[in-house]
């Protein structure tokens, strides 16, 4: 076990944990928001570089500092290690400037996108941008893909987190490549219809932090915060899918199918293509209810749950993220 | 005349035949090692002797050689970094296309001290003909027992292959190298883990420079403690320096550290001067991703201290008014050059090569080349000159690799030492765009 302070709250974590995950055992405002590490993703992580944080103490053996900030979602605590996130005013500016080179060549485009509401750019940007922009020039453009008759890819929106590259490469067979060209030429691959065949690429969806790839069946049928999320399952046969899913609903009519998230975004269980595509009928589920959407989006307007720490951990809670906190109750 | 360690030979007709390599006292290092030491003292002697890593970094090579995890049960491997694609530096293509015996004598000793069994030479994929040099020098080697099974009798055996890369900049970074040479994208890892513990398919690695390679048969020979007596302080050895640039004699020179930077840029053993007699404007000491300097502050610390040719004395002044030696990639310029041009140039190149896999490198360095061209063509505005210096202190320190601060620190740098060239861009557009144009200072203050 190692003992770290993250932002002022000391917390024991296995060894080997991230620093990430450390803070998400914390809970509440401290963490780090992440838009390329998915924890069922095997070596995601490290890339878009938003979860950067400051050590201040690399362990209690050697107190010395990092001389540069690290990225959380793959730097392991060690015993006696010092992390300052929110605290770290280094960190939390980088974070700023990191924000806006994901954005200058974003379409923004929100208005029109069906991953409105629920986008963690759109959550990032909020929390972590600034209003303005400093770039003047024109914005990188693709042409939209439509990768099988179910996947629609739109590459301009893409911030290339690799989620999606990972998840075919994890979950489905024959993939041969999800990236071709480098640096800002970068695009998501159209090796990647090759893998359609697939009963399990519906998942590149749900792991796409933004709206690059979405489900053809819900395009443009309605904002999700009009939907209503249920939770649900039935018997599926496909070996490998866990049968239970969100339904997102308006009255009686299934809009849209996903896997359950966690308040990180993370997908609980991957699921199939036909529960996620075929199955959008009331009377192909068996409802749980209701679902608890967690996390800091529109979606979560109505069903909003606040960001606390896990009290038990922190009977004391320093005064900063005290006040945080009620900050947000307000 | 200045020691030559590894040009000695370089002008020999027919050196780069194993039979002339030989006669002219070649692969004894091989057959020292191999037969009169232990892995570990050859190892020993690397420490001795100072050297430090002539890729660009300079981390001490037998210290790096020392960190080499060795698991029971796994291969270790030894990889030459040959992929030098570097503006401005161009020094590792002469000593494998003059010397090729010398890199395969180095390949041969370091596997030895670090019991690689099977080594690697990635070679940037342009050099498609130095490649085949270096292939026919293998199979000589090969034919002589020097590679293969039991070596000399000894009971080592190594085999060594050459591997081309794609022509990629980046897959000049280490871990990019490796994933390319294991058939994959080459995108830098994520670090730790180092390849020293986890490198080539998964096994301890040890990745080493053409030049560093070279330079340890040397070593062997004469021991590590001869070796640290050149040079001056922590910087031992002699250097392959790639001058170009406008120079009279650019060229590949070696010289030993600690070399007065005056003699090195002026006496006709070297580069003999700035040439058609012009002035010296500025220069990038050691390829494109070191801060560039003016001429006053290279050839003289901002105290006042002239310069050598070593690591510390360039990176005097820090990144306030000092620079690198980084890999000798020398650029010099005269005072027809246009910082802005060449600031964009370079910033053209990382824009180029950047992977893409980190956001403040794949956006950044796009936003740099637009931006500097826009002062470069006549559109800037005096806060864009600002705005360069804000991206690239976003990009600096926070991506998976250095190619981000590479391309940081000549934007930067150019700023610092530069503003007024920047600011005459603005001012005068219709005189900064016509063909040739360069700011001048005196006649700037006039107007
Ligand atoms: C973008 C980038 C490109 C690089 N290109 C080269 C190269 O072409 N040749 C080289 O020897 N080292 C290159 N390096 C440095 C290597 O990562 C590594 O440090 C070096 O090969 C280690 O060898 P050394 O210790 O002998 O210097 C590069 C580094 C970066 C970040
Ligand atoms: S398409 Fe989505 S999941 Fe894939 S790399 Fe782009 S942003 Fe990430
Ligand atoms: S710094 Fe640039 S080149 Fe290096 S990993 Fe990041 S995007 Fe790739
Ligand atoms: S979440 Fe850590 S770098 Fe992307």
């Amino acid at each position: 076990m190692a003992k770290i302070t993250f932002d002022g709250i000391e917390v024991e974590v296995e060894d080997g944990t991230t620093i990430l995950n450390a803070a998400r055992k914390i809970g509440g405002n401290v963490v780090p928001p992440a838009m390329c590490y998915y924890t069922p993703l095997k070596g995601s992580g490290g890339k878009c570089r938003v979860c950067l944080v400051k050590v201040t103490a690399g362990s209690a053996k050697d107190p010395r500092p990092m001389p540069k900030l690290v990225a959380s979602c793959i730097t392991p605590v060690q015993d006696g290690m010092v992390v300052e996130n929110t605290l770290s005013e280094q960190a939390m500016e980088a974070r700023k400037g990191i924000v806006e080179m994901l954005l200058i060549n974003h379409p923004l485009d929100c208005p029109v996108c069906d991953q409105a509401g629920e986008c963690d750019l759109q959550n990032l940007s909020y929390e972590h941008g600034t209003s303005g922009t400093r770039y003047e020039e024109d914005r990188r453009t693709f042409d939209k893909i439509d990768i099988g008759p179910l996947i629609q890819l739109h590459m301009t929106r893409c911030i290339l987190c690799y989620r999606c590259v990972y998840t075919a490469d994890q979950l489905t067979e024959k993939r041969v490549h999800g990236v071709l060209g480098r640096g800002d030429a970068s695009e998501i691959g159209t090796y990647i219809e090759n893998s359609l065949e697939n009963e399990f690429i519906g998942n590149v969806i749900d792991v796409c932090p933004v709206g690059a790839l979405t489900d053809k069946t819900f395009r443009f049928k309605n904002r999700v915060w009009f939907t209503k999320p249920m939770d649900a399952h039935r018997e599926c046969e496909t070996p490998g899918c866990c049968g239970k899913v969100v339904l997102w609903s308006r009255g009686e009519e299934v809009l849209r199918v996903t896997a359950r998230k966690n308040e990180y975004g993370e997908v609980e269980e991957f699921i199939c293509n036909t529960c996620r595509f075929d199955k959008k009928e009331m009377s192909d589920w068996i409802i749980d209810g209701p679902r608890h959407i967690a996390r800091a989006s529109v979606i979560a307007a109505n069903h909003y749950e606040l960001p606390v720490i896990n009290p038990h951990l922190v009977p004391d809670l320093p005064a900063h993220v005290v006040d945080t906190q009620i900050q947000d109750q307000n | 005349m200045g020691l030559k360690i590894l040009t000695e030979h370089i002008n020999v007709p027919g050196i780069e035949t194993y039979e002339t390599y030989r006669k002219m006292g070649g692969y004894r290092s091989v057959e020292k090692a191999l037969k009169t030491m232990t892995p570990d003292e050859v190892v020993e002697e690397v420490k001795k002797s100072g050297l430090r890593g002539r890729g660009g970094a300079g981390f001490p090579t037998g210290m790096k050689w020392s960190f080499l995890a060795k698991p029971e049960g796994k291969p270790r491997y030894l990889v030459c970094n040959a992929d030098e694609s570097e503006p401005g530096t161009f020094k590792d293509r002469v000593l494998m296309e003059k010397i090729p015996h010398a890199l395969i004598e180095g390949m041969i000793t370091s596997s030895f001290a670090l019991g690689a069994r099977t080594s690697y030479i990635y070679i940037r994929g342009e050099l498609m003909f130095v490649l085949r040099i270096l292939e026919k020098a293998i199979a000589e080697a090969y034919a002589n027992g020097m590679l293969g099974e039991n070596i000399l009798g000894s009971g080592y055996s190594l085999d060594l292959h050459v591997h081309p890369g794609g022509g990629a900049y980046i897959c000049g970074e280490e871990t990019a190298l490796l994933e390319s040479l294991e058939g994959k994208r080459g995108n830098p890892r994520n670090k730790p883990p180092f390849p020293a513990v986890w490198g080539l398919y998964g096994s301890p690695t040890v990745v080493n420079n053409v030049e560093s390679i070279a330079t340890v048969p040397w070593i062997v020979n004469n021991t590590g403690d001869e070796y640290a007596k050149i040079g001056v302080g922590r910087s031992t050895g002699t250097k392959l320096i790639s001058a170009g640039g406008h120079l009279n004699k650019p060229g590949v020179y070696e010289i030993e550290l600690g070399l007065p930077v005056e003699e090195f840029l002026y006496s006709d053993e070297y580069c003999g001067g700035i040439w058609k007699g012009r002035k010296f404007k500025a220069v990038v000491a050691g390829g494109s991703s070191v801060p560039i300097l003016p001429a006053e502050l290279f050839l003289k610390t901002a105290e006042g201290v002239p310069r050598v040719m070593t690591y510390e004395s360039l990176s005097e002044g820090g990144f306030v008014s000092g620079t690198m030696l980084g890999s000798g990639g020398f650029i010099a310029m005269d005072d027809t050059t246009c910082v802005v041009r060449n600031t964009w140039n370079f910033a053209r190149f990382y824009h180029h090569e950047s992977c893409g896999q980190c956001s403040p490198c794949r956006e950044g360095t796009g936003w740099m080349e637009k931006v500097l061209h826009r002062l470069e063509h006549g559109h800037g505005s005096m806060h864009d000159i600002d705005l360069l210096v804000s991206i690239s202190k976003q990009i600096e320190g926070n991506t998976i690799c250095p190619l981000g601060d590479a391309a940081a620190w000549p934007v930067a740098s150019a700023v610092r030492h530069f503003r007024e060239e920047f600011e005459w861009h603005v001012r005068n557009p219709q005189e900064a765009t016509k063909p040739g144009a360069v700011f001048n200072k005196s006649e700037a203050v006039l107007a």
